[in-house]
């Protein structure tokens, strides 16, 4: 019941800041995308550098549980699937979490989003046993270093894991810090607002 | 409204790290799997069944890692599932809190109407197919931009890496070719 209760607060809690960042709005998904308007490129690398700082600083103090990691398995696939999702996610200014939140806050083609979402993942289910006997879908579940307690092998088995997520967290936040707003790729678009 | 980056992506990732403090990291594309699942077990219930150590099915990928999807199918009431249902109660309050989404907007963004005009069945169209493309590739990444992007380089995750690099190899110039104005 507990486990329950806290996926109603911090499912709620996420769609509520997704929807507040603007990830729910298709417009800066595709201005974030066609480079025009980084605002959302900055917010998320702020976000991935603050959890990774926070978790990994928690579990050198003791106060996060290194067993509530739960790092994906790197193979072929994940780069293919992740060209297809690329082409999906800026034709339609939706990924899957913010086409859920976007659907929630009123719009309609959302909607549409989720239904072609619902039929892509029963395809998907349909054909898993011709990628599985590719090979595509073979690999490790690996960090960057070496985390300790982690149940993970290391790509760098000689790098201290959880500095190297601290380290990296802070590149992230000032990456988000470094970036400017937008970057202008043609004269074109400067002059188009 | 929208927040500025500096305090939507620091509230954003406190969710990501409270997430992963009492549970585990947020991921949701797997719960369009669960969905189907769902469905398709409640039109034949003969797709997900029980076993003596747990649940299976005539489905490779839903029996596959043990029966894990299996088994959320036929417990809707898990975490994750729940956790998704959560999300939309909660972008649903926040939309309606900040005066929601103009009646413009609620058939499709401004930037695609500035580019393709405002035929309504060509944007559904594109969501939907959108849609379809985002939650195979998702699949077959075995995760998407919050499971794979978000915290998995978070946690420092290889896949994580590989992930993104695609996403964004594809993402960028899909956008730069269909968005060239800016509306």
């Amino acid at each position: 019941m507990t486990g329950i209760l806290l996926a109603i607060v911090i499912g709620a809690a996420f769609g509520a800041v997704l929807d507040r960042v603007g990830a729910t709005n298709p417009n800066l998904i595709g201005k974030m995308l066609n480079l025009t308007n980084l605002h959302l490129m900055k917010a998320i690398l702020l976000a991935i550098g603050t959890g990774s700082v926070l978790m990994f600083a928690g579990q050198m103090l003791g106060l996060v549980e290194v067993g509530h990691m739960s790092v994906k398995t790197a193979y072929v696939g994940v780069f293919i699937g992740g060209l297809m999702l690329g082409v999906g996610w800026a034709a339609s200014g939706f990924c899957p979490g913010t086409g859920v939140a976007a659907a929630a806050s009123g719009r309609r083609d959302a909607l549409m989003f989720i239904a072609g979402g619902l039929l892509g993942a029963a395809a998907y289910m349909a054909t898993y046993p011709m990628w599985k006997a590719s090979g595509l879908l073979s690999g490790k579940a690996l960090t960057l270093g070496a985390v300790p307690g982690a149940k993970y092998d290391a790509l760098f088995p000689s790098l201290p894991g959880d500095i190297v997520g601290i380290v990296l967290g802070a590149a992230f936040i000032a990456v988000a810090f470094a970036l400017p707003s937008r970057l202008d790729l043609g004269g074109q678009k400067a002059t188009a607002t | 409204m929208t927040l500025s980056w500096k305090t939507g992506g620091l509230a954003l990732g406190l969710v990501f790290f409270l997430a992963v403090l009492l549970v585990k990291p947020i991921g949701v594309s797997t719960q369009f799997v669960i969905l189907d699942g769902i469905l398709w077990d409640g039109l034949n219930p003969e797709v997900v069944t029980q076993t003596d150590d747990g649940y299976t099915s005539t489905n490779a990928y839903l029996a596959k890692s043990g029966g894990k999807y299996a088994k959320s199918v036929a417990n809707p009431m898990n975490y994750s599932f729940i956790f998704v249902l959560a999300m939309m109660l909660g972008a649903g309050v926040s939309s309606y809190l900040r005066k929601g989404v103009s009646a413009e907007e609620r058939t499709m963004p401004n930037l695609w109407r500035a580019n393709f005009g405002d035929g309504v069945t060509k944007r559904y169209l594109v969501a939907f197919l959108g849609g379809f493309i985002v939650l195979y590739g998702a699949r077959l990444a075995g995760g998407c931009t919050s499971g794979h992007m978000m915290s998995g380089m978070m946690q420092t995750a290889l896949s994580g890496y590989i992930f993104a690099a695609g996403a964004f190899a594809a993402a960028i110039p899909t956008a730069l070719i269909l968005f060239k104005s800016e509306g």
